[in-house]
């Protein structure tokens, strides 16, 4: 084992050369590129043993991942944002295909205005696709969440594709230091891929993902999938024992921050909940009791253990870095639908903020936990708030005046 | 905790100089985080980078609001926000050679100031990407916990990728920037270990719905562009020589992909320098190659059309 910088790009690299990847269909997009860009690299050097093809798009990028999946190889690919988007018909097609493979996700905003900067509305796009979701917090855990994710998708009672998601920017290119795990240990973590029957034979013609006619049928399909996920969570578990058992990291599928005695939680995932872990640090410091809960697994939705680590709390601040429209953060209507009719179960306060990577300072944490305490104590939740505030008003208006609008007047 | 921030533009080697300063206080014994920081990936724009440096595992992230230590590479962007969070107690790095006091007193700049010492002076001539390496190499200095070998290997590892030359040259300019700073050295403390802790709350606002023809981000208003003064981009300056210019009107003007060349049938053309980004197509595309270039620092007076 050594210690050594990386960034999120060059760990999900790591990660996919550790496990030995055979094959990786690609195509570049900001800030995925350094994924592909450092495998490319291997694969010419021989550093890495594995094929790449450069696809013309993400949609066949991600056609030609599952299909070599479906032949018994290990896949890895990667992508972000509009490429995620663009390869949403097959997102959804393949994990029926029931052919384990990892994409690394790197997170970015979506259009429109279109934008370079992370937020966490691409990935969550994928939500309802049969795809497991993993998401990161740090580079370390960008590797470790690759050597998991193969070892996940591949057991027998899941066999489903895995997207791996790290914070564009914010992890994608920062570099921090990354313990880079023996390649033998890694062998002995995840042995080769064992296909059972998928595979190409000439002589053993199958026709694989075929047509169905009739909601009863489809109905056993769709529902196999939603089974598969549930089955995840128990392999999951075992999964990330054995790894901590081998590699001392502890990557659980819900991670709790100073919770046991905590009356106030913030609820949120990716690497924003460092920030967060500062801010409860820095309220327990002043006397108040805050902690922080980030799920590493959205999809399966860790439901019963959120609710062992929920009950008795008296609010939680969800933060959401995503925003569906017409509805709210996306988070915090899947805990409420996961805590809702259960005992003990505390208020949820929402918050969408980070969209298109905008900052959430110190200050802004500080101010909802305050508001999570001010609705324990009066019982009323306030109405869900937009990380937004009078200067930054001042400055979008001052833009539209250069553009050539005002307020109020017509075009 | 050390908390630095660089800033330049794309093209100046910032990315790299954010890493070869994580990479030395790295293997100094500290751990490290660096980051760069921009939009559009675009030669010329500014940009930051961002390295933590501290004793135990560093959880906190995102840009550093209160930097220890300001390097700014290019002093065009002085004027561009780039003190901001700067305390009595941090300091502020110029790639130039203005006297420090001068520069404290013009920039009413609450920390102290550092710019290469005379003897140096020549240090902010560099130009291009090699500017990265230099600015590490002062920056190193002035942390004064990284000693020059661990500085030199943290250079050829980090310049390695863009070639044995480059390499070379990156290690030169960043022993330089080093050697120069020697007085300096050690100047730039460990800054408080929660900045996070004095932050203000916020002044939030509830946005209200506004219609939809201001809601959609069109611009109506025409040739906005011309109120970017992307000229502030430029790192080597196009200057028409009037003796060999013939007049031809048409070339330049056509080709340059800014339309920042503008002539009357006859007459020199002339640059407008408030919006030239220096790609320096006009140079390659002239016939009787009367266009020169020249690295952006020159004095005015070299670069000035005649």
């Amino acid at each position: 084992m050594s210690r050594v910088l990386l960034n999120g790009n060059a760990a999900a690299a790591w990660g996919a050369r550790l496990a030995r990847v055979d094959y990786v269909p690609a195509f570049p997009i900001t800030p995925q590129t350094g994924i592909i860009e450092t495998l490319a690299a291997w694969f010419a050097s021989g550093d890495a043993e594995g094929r790449m093809t450069t696809c013309e798009s993400e949609h066949s990028m991600v056609t030609a991942a599952a299909a070599a999946a479906a032949t018994g190889v290990r896949v890895f690919t990667a992508t972000s944002s509009q490429g995620l988007l663009y390869a949403m018909e097959m997102v959804f097609a393949v994990p029926g295909w029931r052919a384990p493979f990892v994409l690394v996700n790197v997170s970015r905003a979506l259009a429109t205005p279109i934008t370079l900067e992370p937020d966490h509305s691409d990935v969550l796009a994928a939500r309802d696709s049969g795809f497991l979701q993993i998401h990161c917090a740090s580079c370390q855990e960008v590797l470790d969440s690759v050597l998991l994710a193969y070892r996940l998708g591949e057991d027998p009672r899941v066999r489903l594709p895995v997207i791996v998601n790290q914070d564009g920017f914010h992890l994608s290119f920062t570099r921090e230091p990354v313990d880079l795990p023996d390649a033998a240990a890694v062998d002995a973590f995840l042995p080769p891929f064992d296909a059972q029957q998928a595979g190409f034979r000439a002589s053993r013609p199958v026709s694989q993902a075929v047509a169905v006619l009739g909601g009863s049928p489809y109905s056993y399909f769709r529902y196999q999938v939603h089974l598969a996920q549930n089955a995840a969570l128990a392999a999951y578990d075992e999964i990330a024992a054995d790894f901590a058992a081998r590699f001392a990291r502890q990557h659980p599928a819900v991670e709790a921050y100073r919770c046991d005695d905590a009356e106030i939680v913030y609820f949120l995932i990716g690497s924003l909940s460092a920030r967060a872990r500062l801010a409860a640090d820095r309220l327990r410091a002043s006397g108040l009791r805050v902690g922080v809960v980030r799920p590493r697994l959205l999809r399966p939705y860790p439901a019963a253990a959120l609710r062992a680590l929920l009950a008795g709390k008296r609010a939680v601040a969800v933060v959401d870095q995503n925003l569906s429209m017409g509805s709210g953060g996306i988070l915090h209507g899947e805990l409420g639908g996961a805590l809702h009719g259960h005992a003990d179960m505390p208020l949820l306060l929402s918050f969408v903020g980070g969209l298109g990577g905008r900052e959430v300072s110190d200050g802004e944490f500080a101010a909802m936990a305050r508001e999570a305490f001010a609705a324990a104590r009066s019982g009323e939740v306030p109405e869900a708030r937009l990380l937004y505030t009078a200067g930054e008003l001042r400055e979008l208006r001052k833009l539209q005046a250069v553009a050539g609008l005002a307020p109020g007047s017509p075009r | 905790m050390y908390r630095i921030r660089f800033h330049g533009r794309g093209g100046q080697g910032i990315r790299t100089a954010a890493s070869v300063l994580g990479s030395a206080l790295f293997a100094s014994g500290r751990e490290v985080q660096d980051a760069p920081r921009y939009g559009a990936e675009r030669r010329g724009a500014p940009m930051s980078a961002h390295v933590r440096a501290g004793r135990s595992v560093i959880v906190e992230r995102g840009a550093i609001a209160q930097p220890d230590l300001v390097v700014v590479a290019d002093p065009t962007l002085l004027a561009g926000g780039v003190l901001q969070g700067l305390s009595a107690q941090s300091v502020l790095f110029l790639n130039g050679s203005e006297p420090a006091d001068e520069l404290r007193t013009r920039l009413a700049c609450p920390g102290r100031v550092v710019t290469w010492p005379g003897a140096a002076r020549e240090l902010e001539e560099t130009t291009g990407v090699a500017i990265g390496a230099l600015c590490a190499g002062g920056a190193a200095r002035l942390l004064g916990v990284i000693s020059r070998t661990t500085l030199e290997q943290a250079l050829l590892a980090e310049i390695a990728g863009h070639g044995s030359g480059a390499a070379e040259a990156g290690r030169a300019l960043g022993l330089a920037g080093f050697d120069a700073l020697a007085d300096s050295a050690g100047m730039v403390g460990e800054g408080v270990d929660d900045p996070g802790a004095g932050d203000a709350p916020p002044d939030w606002v509830r946005l209200a719905l506004d219609d939809a023809s201001l809601a959609a981000p069109d611009v109506f208003r025409e040739a906005t562009s011309e109120l970017v003064q992307t000229g502030l981009w430029r790192t080597s300056r196009p200057v028409i020589d009037a003796a060999l210019c013939s007049r031809c009107s048409w070339v330049c003007t056509t080709l340059c992909p800014d339309s920042a060349i503008h002539a009357k049938a006859g007459e020199v053309p002339q640059i407008d320098y408030e919006h030239c980004k220096g790609c320096l197509v006009c140079v390659l595309a002239c016939p009787p190659h009367a266009i020169r270039a020249l690295p952006e620092r020159q004095p005015a007076t070299a670069g000035n059309p005649r």
